[in-house]
């Protein structure tokens, strides 16, 4: 088991804080109660991610799935907690065996438009890093930079146009091509098809199934989608307020949802049910991370809240072989 | 039922430096009161511009060049501006897709809300007031009187899309026009903002034209759906037959583009390519280079025509009805 671990989250936590301004400082010295203000973006997160597998992590905007996705790219450093990738602690590395980890782990973004520079022809944006890091020769550059274009279905002769000539279909390919020139192993896709059209989706997530095959690529989806994340992963976490909330196999999870935030969430995905579908919304609304609610953070939006719910914070635990969940029902049905 | 809205032929052309973009290209279609119609199609298939048509929001440099809107019997596009500013906001109001771009940054939600019940009816302050105060109410928001004095800011993007749809909702209109409203949102709060707008219509009567690109968010809520391919309606029919058994090919690939969780982990049917560029559309029909049962005389372009009882098609090569059911189960 754990040798065909890929990546380790092992009780990462992120914390926002704001300094306070010079206003502030002064009326503290003066005896005001004031204290920064921290945001705990990602709480103590702990996953095992297995080699050669999609793992989906959905939640609502502001759940801190983006920011665990940034994290394990190596694009922030948490606050607490460790990212093992291989064996290693991604931040106890130096040097070269620091940036080859940092290349193996990949980010593919949401907007390709603004992560792609407007001002380079595509197949810099591609050859770019491959040229820095060495990894083709200057002479094989052009043949490596059409090969990675064809390899994510764009007509190689397209390499010299710039990012605003493509349609956004095609901008996300472009993402991907920069992902794969530097070889990675793995790929944090953070809400990378969500700005798509479904056609256009359709076609983004079948070349992310290809890829995967073609170069045993190992992913972390990131999506507030259920229904694109069912699709694409093989084991899917829920994500709350900065903590996981259930975590199980794909198909299981979407069937037999356990804690009450993915019933909710499962039972919103659009389907084709026609007539007059009645909804069943989720009160309220997802609470401020600055100010989360004691105890489980979802207790206040919960139709089987109880008074344990408000004073102690669930620990995630087995409820079923392969099956994670943080619920204090789980104690009461046992 | 009365017929509230009758779309002829609505032309909609952009004249832009490269040429003409004909982003509405003679749609029609008729909506009753207290129908929910769904206007489905990718970006750039001109369902939003027809949303803006009827409301006479399109800017130069585009116009509505040709074909008639009859709203209750009068025609909106010869109108004027004059008529149309009685009837928008009173009749016929709109839901955009970002509330930010509705909602004005530096007024409180009441200053705006009062301002447009006066815009229309001679009342006193506090009775508009009153009205703005149960016009939240109605949309679900808790402690009004404390939500009035508050800035657009100071909202999260779901509470905001519901005061865009409460201030919609202020003079009881007759047509909502909605242009994606829930496409920024939450998947949690998109059920909530689908189940009041359902309320709503129901209780009031008021007739809804739903712009969105995901069939699968309007197949619970609408009576009817409108599917657009460049600029012209491909098929058209109640919603659950459509659903059911699409007998456009679009339609088909449409439905079959989003995850359904029947087929995990497998390739979807993807329709290929991508949506052609209004300044240089195919002859023929539009859809025949994506399509994957174009023949020879798809060069002629086809006419929507009725297919069965209450549907209309534009395909000479539509799957049959039949064969379309026993596929999509």
């Amino acid at each position: 088991m754990t040798d065909n671990t890929i990546l380790k989250i092992d009780g990462v936590s992120k914390r926002f804080s704001k300094d306070l301004d010079i206003a502030e400082r002064i009326g503290r010295k003066l005896g005001a109660k004031i204290a920064p203000v921290t945001v705990h973006a990602v709480d103590g997160v702990s996953l095992d991610i297995r080699r050669g597998e999609v793992l989906g992590l959905v939640g609502e905007s502001g759940c801190g799935k983006s920011t665990l996705g940034r994290m394990v790219a190596g694009l922030s450093t948490p606050s607490e907690g460790r990212i093992v990738y291989n064996g290693q602690d991604v931040a106890g590395l130096k040097g070269a065996a620091a940036r080859d980890a940092a290349l193996k782990i990949q980010m593919i973004f949401q907007d390709p438009m603004s992560s792609l520079n407007p001002r380079m022809r595509v197949r810099d944006i591609v050859g770019e890093a491959p040229r820095i890091h060495g990894i083709v020769e200057r002479n094989e550059m052009a043949s490596y930079v059409e090969d990675i274009l064809n390899q994510v279905g764009l007509d190689p002769s397209m390499g010299k146009r710039y990012p605003h000539q493509f349609s956004g279909g095609q901008r996300a390919r472009v993402g991907i091509a920069r992902a794969l020139a530097v070889r990675p192993d793995f790929l944090v896709c953070d809400e990378s098809v969500a700005a798509l059209d479904v056609s256009i989706q359709a076609q983004v997530l079948n070349l992310f199934v290809k890829l995967r095959q073609d170069f045993d690529l190992t992913y972390l989806f990131v999506s507030h989608d259920l229904g694109v994340v069912e699709h694409i992963s093989d084991r899917i976490a829920v994500m709350y307020l900065g903590r996981i909330v259930e975590l199980g196999e794909a198909e299981d999870l979407i069937a037999r949802p356990n804690h009450p935030y993915s019933q909710a969430l499962v039972s919103e995905i659009p389907t084709f049910e026609t007539g007059k579908k009645s909804y069943h919304a989720i009160k309220g609304e997802i609470p401020s991370p600055m100010n989360p609610p004691k105890g489980c953070h979802f207790h206040p939006r919960c139709p089987h809240a109880h008074d344990r719910c408000r004073v102690e914070v669930p620990a995630l635990k087995q409820v079923a072989p392969g099956r994670l969940s943080a619920c204090h029902l789980n104690d009461r049905a046992a | 039922m009365t017929t509230l809205l009758d779309v002829r032929n609505l032309q909609t052309h952009f004249f832009t430096r490269d040429g003409v973009a004909k982003a509405v290209d003679g749609v029609s279609f008729t909506l009753e009161k207290g129908q929910i119609l769904g206007l489905v199609g990718e970006s750039g298939s001109g369902k939003s511009v027809t949303g803006f048509s009827i409301l006479g929001l399109v800017d130069p440099p585009g116009r509505v060049v040709g074909g008639q809107i009859l709203f209750d019997g009068a025609d909106l596009v010869s109108g004027g501006e004059g008529a149309m500013r009685h009837l928008r906001g009173k009749r016929i109001a709109m839901i955009f897709q970002d509330p930010m771009m509705t909602l004005n940054p530096v007024l409180r939600i009441d200053t705006q809300m009062v301002e447009t019940v006066r815009a229309h009816e001679k009342v006193s302050h506090a009775e508009a007031l009153k009205r703005a105060r149960d016009a939240l109410v109605q949309v679900g928001i808790s402690s009004p009187d404390e939500r009035l004095q508050s800035y657009p800011h100071q909202f999260s993007g779901g509470m905001r899309q519901r005061v865009a749809i409460a201030i919609a909702l202020l003079h009881k209109p007759d047509l909502i026009i909605a242009d994606e409203p829930t496409t920024a949102l939450d998947v949690t709060i998109q059920a909530q903002i689908l189940s009041e707008v359902q309320n709503l219509c129901a209780k009031s009567g008021t007739a809804l034209i739903w712009i969105t690109h995901d069939l699968a968010v309007v197949s619970g809520l609408a009576d009817r759906l409108a599917v657009m391919y460049a600029g012209r309606i491909i098929e058209e029919g109640p919603t659950a037959e459509i659903i059911a058994s699409p007998r456009h090919p679009y339609t088909r690939g449409l439905i079959d583009s989003v995850p359904q969780g029947k087929r995990h982990g497998a390739m979807l049917t993807q329709i290929k390519g991508m949506t052609p560029s209004l300044l240089k559309l195919p002859q023929g029909c539009k859809f025949a280079p994506r399509c994957p049962r174009a023949e020879q005389d798809c060069q002629v372009e086809p006419l929507l025509e009725p297919a069965g009882a209450d549907r209309k098609l534009r395909c000479h090569h539509p799957h049959s009805e039949a064969a379309a059911k026993v596929s999509a189960s």
